[in-house]
């Protein structure tokens, strides 16, 4: 399983990283995490408001710093 | 029903005399601190609700099939329902260049959004009625638009960097909330909004209590002559390169207010802080070519200080 959080680097963007590694962390499970800055991939996924959650290329959440529980909840 | 609240609690319970300088303003900071907060939880709620019908990618929509001139007046009033986080300033200029919308509109939602926004429309209410808040969100509007339409007609799409239009942006797949969804999106927006915003609302309505109650009421007169003619450009200036959310200007905007500064050059210097600044011109040269983004920025202080001069003349 692969998430990659999209975001350029403000406190919100952050924050979304610290909750996917907190979630992948009580899951016990093995998740590759990434931080993508890299704008031209971020307008790929077609994602306008960061910070956002990608999970295995799909959009979970933009806009918004999605709670450690909701997190964990789409981790398998 | 408050006023009797305070009152109690003021004079009854903390058994102080009315009159004096302390109770004044430990009577106007109870009694603005409760009403502010409730005020804030109500419009906070309610506007994240409407937000929720609102996402950038409909925004994007709506605004890429509009001409011009309509097109700037609606982009200055969906700024006002959409947040602004400074790191989504690039995907989101992206977005909407890419599926078409006009340089300028784009630019007028980029100018409306951080400016206009509900809290700051409820402090203002709240700390100096609602003549000031409309005040604020009249002329919001009106600089995002001109300079928008400005930007727009100047031509300056070779400004843009490159790669913008070169890239091909992807059609994420939003999930729609159902209304319970919104609901909760809605409940912990305000209760995070609240918990990050409440110390700098205590300030500002702590700035005021000083004031009332210490401050004596000829003190405007003494201070609120001609003045000093550079003010404006002068505050304008000093607020571009500051970064600050709206909740955080108005304990200055209070200060500033007490100490006799006319409202035109008070309104302008929070639209100055809240508009533009430092960290944001650094995120926007990852789009903005030199050229465009010093246009940018002049353009939007340049209209921000002729609405501070309109204001101190006919206020």
């Amino acid at each position: 399983m692969k998430i990659e959080v999209l975001g350029m680097g403000c406190s919100n963007c952050n924050r979304v990283y610290q909750n996917v590694l907190e979630a992948v962390k009580l899951s016990g499970n093995d998740v590759e995490v990434t931080k993508v800055e890299d704008i031209k991939i971020i307008m790929g996924y077609g994602v306008m408001s960061t910070p956002a959650l990608v999970i295995d290329g799909v959009v979970k959440t933009t806009g918004k710093v999605p709670k450690v529980e909701e997190i964990k909840g789409w981790i398998k | 029903m408050l006023r009797n609240l305070t009152d109690l609690i003021v004079y009854t319970l903390m058994g102080l005399q009315p009159g004096t300088h302390l109770s004044d303003a430990l009577n106007f900071f109870i009694y603005d601190t409760i009403k502010i907060f409730i005020l804030l939880l109500v419009i906070i709620f309610l506007v994240a609700i409407i937000r929720s019908y609102f996402p950038p990618e409909r925004t994007r929509r709506i605004l890429s099939r509009k001409k011009q001139y309509v097109g700037n007046g609606l982009a200055g009033l969906l700024g006002i329902v959409t947040p602004f986080c400074s790191c989504s300033a690039v995907p989101l200029f992206i977005g909407f260049v890419e599926s078409g919308v006009p340089l300028g509109v784009t630019f007028s939602f980029l100018i409306s959004s951080p400016m206009i926004n509900e809290v700051a429309l409820v402090l203002l209410l709240g700390l100096f009625g609602w003549k000031i808040a409309l005040l604020y969100i009249g002329t919001g509007l009106l600089v995002s638009i001109i300079a928008g339409i400005a930007i727009g007609k100047l031509r300056m799409e070779r400004y843009v960097q490159d790669y913008v239009y070169q890239l091909k942006a992807g059609n994420a797949e939003i999930a729609h909330q159902d209304f319970k969804e919104k609901i909760g999106y809605a409940r912990d927006y305000t209760k995070d909004l609240l918990k990050r915003i409440w110390p700098y609302v205590l300030a500002g309505v702590g700035v005021g209590g000083f004031i009332h109650g210490y401050v004596p009421s000829d003190f405007l007169l003494k201070y609120a002559g001609p003045g000093n003619p550079f003010a404006v450009p002068v505050a304008v200036l000093i607020g571009v390169p500051l970064y600050g959310n709206a909740a955080g200007t108005i304990p200055i905007v209070q200060a500033l207010m007490g100490k006799g500064m006319p409202i035109g050059t008070v309104l302008a210097f929070m639209m100055a802080v809240t508009a533009l600044s430092f960290p944001e011109a650094v995120i926007l040269k990852n789009v903005l070519k030199m050229r465009l983004l010093f246009i940018f920025f002049g353009i939007v202080a340049a209209a921000i200080i002729g609405v501070g001069y309109l204001f101190n003349l006919i206020l």
